[in-house]
């Protein structure tokens, strides 16, 4: 690791809890190595700031591989940095320029609140999981292989709705802070799939009144939440949703009364 | 229904619909207007035809109940989308995730347009009625007046920022309805922004080229 090495201002915003006003601070990334990822820059910062008895800056992270969603920061506007397919623990440094100015805020919305520095609140992403982003019809024993058929396009494309890791730069990119872009993921993945039919239309209704709930704004298809999605989750997820949901309303039955056998 | 239409995602079908009744509604009135490069005359006629039936007013009905939802939608869903995000970023995204200018200021271009439109049918519906006749039959003279108005460089001028204004509009627009109605997905998706584009492209060049014609080449 004897790589190039680059130095840094960082214009870091720093907030002492949810209830602090919070503002930028002027930092100084000094002899950064270029294979390092952002969050081992920000380590070695915070190294400097604790031993000079300093708070260091307070940021998530957990597997720092790109697939856990604990991660994300915006950089110059941009959240998880300005590569594409990246989250900010696999942007490296060797992207950025000697002696370049990065301004480092949170993801922005009234539905994250803003915990402490860099570090949001994203329950509200669990919230609208819980509303509906789950199966829970029984279905028994494990069946063999290939007795439920899907077609491989949608098996891909649940596939590739899945790899959602719910990190939140959708919202945080989106200029209405719209959860769209999870929420649809979240939908899509079984909407697509045979074990997903049978809470299809409840799934959709729910999930859309939970995301509204927590004070997402609405979809402008500004397309900021796919350029920012490190996982490129689609657009195409969003028009699913909009569908579901308005399938879902259009053909909604009256209740029946509980009971029946046994 | 009133779950939907208390959704966000239900108001952006009320907008997306809306918006489509005006897409249409602009492309029919563009491409009537270029009978103004056949002939006055024709001009006249055209005008007069559709203006002395009936169907007139069912046609404004449409269009003005469609402009209140239209309007209605954007003015909620902007301040719920305000609201959602009460900080900006202190720096721009300026790399490979920034978005079309379009797309982030649809509120601002829609403002302008609706000022536009009011003027618009001041200026010409409700303006100075002059008369001709064409194959015997009395009518207003719409031609002499639009020859008029475009006579005036800042008329022109007006115009010519406000129709590319639409353009930018229908750009973004026509494709985003698509995609709120739940249309833009699999093997079409790029063909319905690509037509977007076209459609945008072709109704602000059709509208421009009327009040400059007459500006360049009308007396």
């Amino acid at each position: 690791m004897s790589g190039k090495h680059i130095n840094l201002t960082l214009k870091v915003w720093r907030q002492k809890g949810p209830k602090d006003q919070g503002g930028f601070v002027d930092l100084q990334a000094k002899n950064v190595s270029e294979d390092a990822s952002f969050l081992e820059m920000l380590d070695a910062v915070n190294e400097e700031l604790v031993t000079k008895g300093d708070e260091p800056i307070a940021f998530d992270h957990d597997c720092r591989e790109g697939i856990c969603g604990a991660c994300g920061f915006v950089i110059d506007g941009e959240a998880h940095g300005p590569m594409k397919s990246t989250t900010v623990c696999q942007l490296h440094m060797r992207n950025f320029n000697d002696g370049a100015v990065l301004t480092i805020e949170p993801f922005r919305a009234n539905a994250f609140p803003v915990i402490k520095d860099l570090m949001v609140d994203r329950s509200a992403f669990d919230r609208i999981i819980s509303s509906g982003g789950f199966i829970s019809a029984n279905t028994g024993n494990a069946v063999d292989a290939n007795a439920i058929l899907v077609p491989k396009a949608d098996a891909d494309e649940a596939m590739s709705s899945a790899t959602c890791i719910g990190c939140g730069a959708c919202v945080a990119a989106c200029k209405n802070a719209s959860a769209a872009l999870f929420t649809s993921a979240k939908i899509s993945h079984m909407v697509l799939l045979p074990q997903g039919q049978v809470e299809r239309k409840e799934r959709a209704t729910r999930m859309v009144a939970a995301m509204d709930a927590e004070g997402f704004g609405s979809c402008t298809t500004t397309g900021a939440c796919e350029a920012a999605c490190p996982k490129e989750i689609q657009l195409t997820n969003i028009a699913r949703m909009n569908r579901e949901f308005a399938v879902a309303a259009a053909t909604k039955r009256e209740k029946h009364g509980d009971g029946g056998a046994g | 229904m009133s779950g939907f239409l208390g959704s966000t995602v239900g108001k952006k079908y009320l907008m997306g619909i809306s918006g489509l009744v005006w897409a249409g509604f602009v492309l029919a009135h563009m491409a009537g207007n270029l009978l103004i490069f056949v002939s006055h005359d024709a001009y006249n006629a055209y005008g007069h035809a559709l203006t002395s039936g009936n169907i007139i007013y069912v046609a404004e009905a449409v269009l003005i109940l469609a402009l209140i939802t239209h309007v209605y939608t954007a003015v909620s869903l902007t301040a719920a989308n305000k609201s959602a995000k009460p900080t900006k970023y202190a720096v721009a995204a300026s790399g490979k995730k920034k978005v079309t200018l379009a797309s982030r200021t649809m509120a601002i271009q829609g403002s302008l347009i609706l000022v536009f439109v009011i003027l618009h049918l001041i200026t010409f519906k409700y303006g100075t009625h002059y008369e001709t006749t064409v194959n015997g039959v009395v009518m207003r003279d719409l031609a002499k007046l639009m020859e008029e108005v475009f006579q005036s460089v800042g008329y022109v001028a007006w115009y010519v920022v406000a129709l590319l204004l639409l353009g930018f509009h229908l750009s973004h627009g026509v494709g985003s309805s698509f995609q709120s109605l739940g249309l833009m997905e699999g093997t079409y998706r790029n063909l319905w922004k690509k037509l977007s584009y076209a459609y945008a492209f072709v109704v602000a060049l059709g509208f421009i080229a009327q009040p400059l014609y007459l500006f360049m080449f009308a007396h």
